[in-house]
């Protein structure tokens, strides 16, 4: 495809040169960025840097003016629509939390789940007993367990997005794209979601963007910091955190 | 397999609608042709005909909601698929008239006759044969359906601007229906009819025999929306209705389950139109317009989106309502009330009759269904909460 054929490297997801524009905005700038298998990267940045924005364009939401995407080293995910990156296996939680409000927090799970999702599986679908405990061991671990019949839409904030976790651990990808989770959330639950990710990525790869620094300390793990859709510094909490522009433009002095 | 869907199928209300419907269907009928005319329980052939028009509109009724109160799909055009299946069952009608028509004509109906048609057009071969027009019932509202969607839910056309090209389309056929030389009969359309399989369709034994089968054709197509949207594929339907990307990012191909869903509820719309037919006794292009689509959404919206029993029983009572109306003095204001209706329901009932109704129940039933996992927990004796980690 080009003069490097060799890029195709080990990485799970490779972004390089990327460039978006809305309307002249340039939202994303010549970013590039690999997460490794079994990687998790946290991402901060200033509001606007473009850390949804990059998420859009890594699951098809929107696609990059330039530059490449690459997941698992071959699959080009800039020609890809939202359904089929989600069925190579990537799956994302939204800043806003964005569950299926009329429907019952098992229905939520049981939608999420990576079965056949054409609609002959969905029509004739009969529930398994495999599945079931799916469900069941994630209602475990989100702590909804005793909420299950209830509709999503009456949960407060802080449990909507730890059903949309739930969700993702449904869903089961390679690659998880986690924006904002512990937005609305008390320090208790903020912990309990660090747990959980560190958990998660015992056996998954994460990308996790917070603005809240306690949790992104705790999760101890590499850190991105973009500004202006591009990067600005990256390594660990204590490098980043020490970077002259990272505090001039982010974190303040 | 069958006994599983149907045990997931009728949940109290919806065996109480059938049972209803049944009842209906058959016992009006039998009072029709069984008690001597005139005597009180006695239902008159007229009020037969009249009740079995608004069981085709009901039919049509589920077919909107189906794609409207599940799914989100607002179509504005629905009327279409009800008249295309209303023509293709007038042209078998208009076929079985023979050499009985003004002109003589063994082959041509009149219109064509009295338009000097050297022959007849190649689409209304095998119209002559019953089965062929009611395959052609389904295929032809199902196949502009299918086409019309792939085009539409592929470009990701959804909300206001589906319902415009929605309305554009039966307009579009309205004007090409209207035209002399399209085939159809023109302004006055098909009418005239004398039998279906071989039976007078004026007789008081076929007016309840096309009663009855409207009634069945209402219990079918309820049935099999309740199994669409009791499965899994309707908890897909809805999560498109209430967050259709998010629906994308978990890996459901939405157009498909679109296409399917307003395939579907087209070919419903056409076999109500072709059970319309033989009991109006005429099909012509005004079946088209789109204040009828637009009606038939109000019906809808009035009953209860989003409750099948609710767009049935709209369609019912809205035209009822209309009935009574427009054989009155207020005659001349009947749409003037339709708005109003529209816009008190919205205003008021938002929910519907039925959607409002069960706002009342739900929380009860919810309690219920609570009360009995709760019991079911206690004997299983699971461990309600996770030790906390955090601790
Ligand atoms: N679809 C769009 N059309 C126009 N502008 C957009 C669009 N999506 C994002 N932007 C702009 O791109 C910039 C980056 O937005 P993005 O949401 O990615 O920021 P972010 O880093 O996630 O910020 P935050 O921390 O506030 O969530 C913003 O200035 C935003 O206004
Ligand atoms: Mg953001």
């Amino acid at each position: 495809m080009n003069a490097l054929p060799t890029r195709t490297t080990s990485a799970l997801l490779y972004l390089d040169g990327v460039h978006v524009s809305f309307d002249g905005f340039h939202a994303i700038n010549n970013l590039s960025l690999t997460l490794e298998p079994g990687e998790m990267r946290a991402i901060i940045g200033p509001n606007g840097a473009g850390k949804t924005t990059m998420m859009d364009i890594i699951t098809g939401k929107t696609r990059p003016d330039e530059g490449e995407v690459l997941f698992d080293g071959i699959t080009d995910l800039t020609r890809l629509d939202e359904t089929r990156i989600a069925e190579l296996g990537i799956g994302r939680k939204f800043q806003k939390p964005t569950v299926f409000e009329s429907q019952t927090i098992q229905d939520n799970l049981l939608l999420a789940l990576n079965v056949d999702h054409s609609v002959r599986g969905t029509l004739f679908w009969r529930e398994t007993k495999d599945e079931s405990e799916r469900i069941e061991r994630v209602l475990e671990t989100i702590r909804l367990k005793d909420a299950r019949h209830k509709l999503a839409g009456s949960l407060s904030h802080g449990q909507k997005q730890w059903l949309e976790i739930g969700m993702l651990l449904a869903q089961d990808p390679k690659l998880l794209l986690v924006d904002e989770p512990v937005a609305g959330m008390t320090d208790v639950e903020t912990h309990q979601t660090a747990e959980l990710l560190k958990e998660i990525n015992k056996d998954k790869t994460i990308m996790v963007v917070e603005h809240d620094m306690t949790f992104v300390r705790e999760l101890g793990v590499k850190v991105t910091c973009l500004h202006e859709g591009t990067v600005l510094a990256e390594g660990t909490i204590d490098q980043v955190s020490s970077n002259e522009r990272v505090i001039e433009v982010y974190l303040g002095r | 397999m069958m006994p599983h869907v149907l045990t997931r199928s009728l949940d109290r209300s919806a065996t109480i609608f059938l049972a209803v419907v049944a009842a209906v269907g058959i016992l009006i009928p039998l009072s029709n042709l069984l008690l001597p005319a005139g005597s009180m329980f006695q239902v008159p052939t007229y009020l037969v005909a009249l009740f079995g028009k608004y069981v085709c509109y009901a039919i049509l009724a589920l077919s909107i909601d189906l794609i409207w109160g599940y799914c989100g799909i607002l179509s504005l055009g629905h009327g279409a698929f009800f008249a295309l299946g209303g023509y293709a069952m007038g042209m078998y009608l208009m076929r079985q008239i023979g050499s009985r028509g003004v002109y003589g004509n063994p082959i041509l109906p009149d219109f064509m006759v009295f338009l000097n048609y050297p022959e007849l057009p190649w689409y209304w071969y095998g119209f002559d044969t019953f089965w062929f027009a009611a395959v052609m019932v389904l295929l032809v509202p199902g196949l502009l359906a299918f086409c019309f969607g792939w085009l539409a839910f592929r470009s990701r056309v959804t909300g206001v601007y589906l319902s415009i090209i929605t309305q554009a389309m039966t307009y579009a056929l309205l004007l090409a229906f209207f035209r002399n030389d399209f085939g159809f009969g023109g302004n006055n359309g098909l009418t005239d009819f004398k039998d279906i399989l071989g039976f007078n369709v004026q007789a008081d034994g076929t007016r309840a025999a096309l009663f009855l089968l409207s009634c069945l054709a209402l219990i079918i197509a309820f049935l099999i929306c309740r199994a669409v949207v009791t499965s899994k594929l309707g908890k897909v339907l809805i999560a498109v209705r209430d967050a259709e990307s998010r629906t994308r990012f978990l890996g459901y191909r939405v157009e498909s389950y679109k296409l399917f869903v307003f395939t579907l509820s087209a070919c419903m719309a056409g076999v109500a139109g072709a059970l319309y037919v033989p009991q109006v006794g005429i099909i012509n292009p005004g079946e088209f317009a789109p204040g009828n689509s637009i009606e038939a959404v109000i019906w809808v919206a009035v009953g209860g989106r989003g409750t099948l029993i609710g767009a049935a029983l709209g369609a019912v009572v809205v035209n009822y309502a209309k009935t009574v109306f427009t054989s009155g003095p207020l005659a001349p204001y009947w749409l003037f009330m339709l708005g109003a209706l529209f816009i008190l329901v919205t205003l008021l009932l938002p929910k519907g009759i039925i959607g409002t109704f069960n706002a009342w129940w739900e929380p009860w039933k919810a309690q219920r269904i609570a009360a009995n996992a709760e019991s079911a927990a206690l004997e299983d004796g699971v461990s309600v909460s996770k030790p906390n980690p955090a601790e």
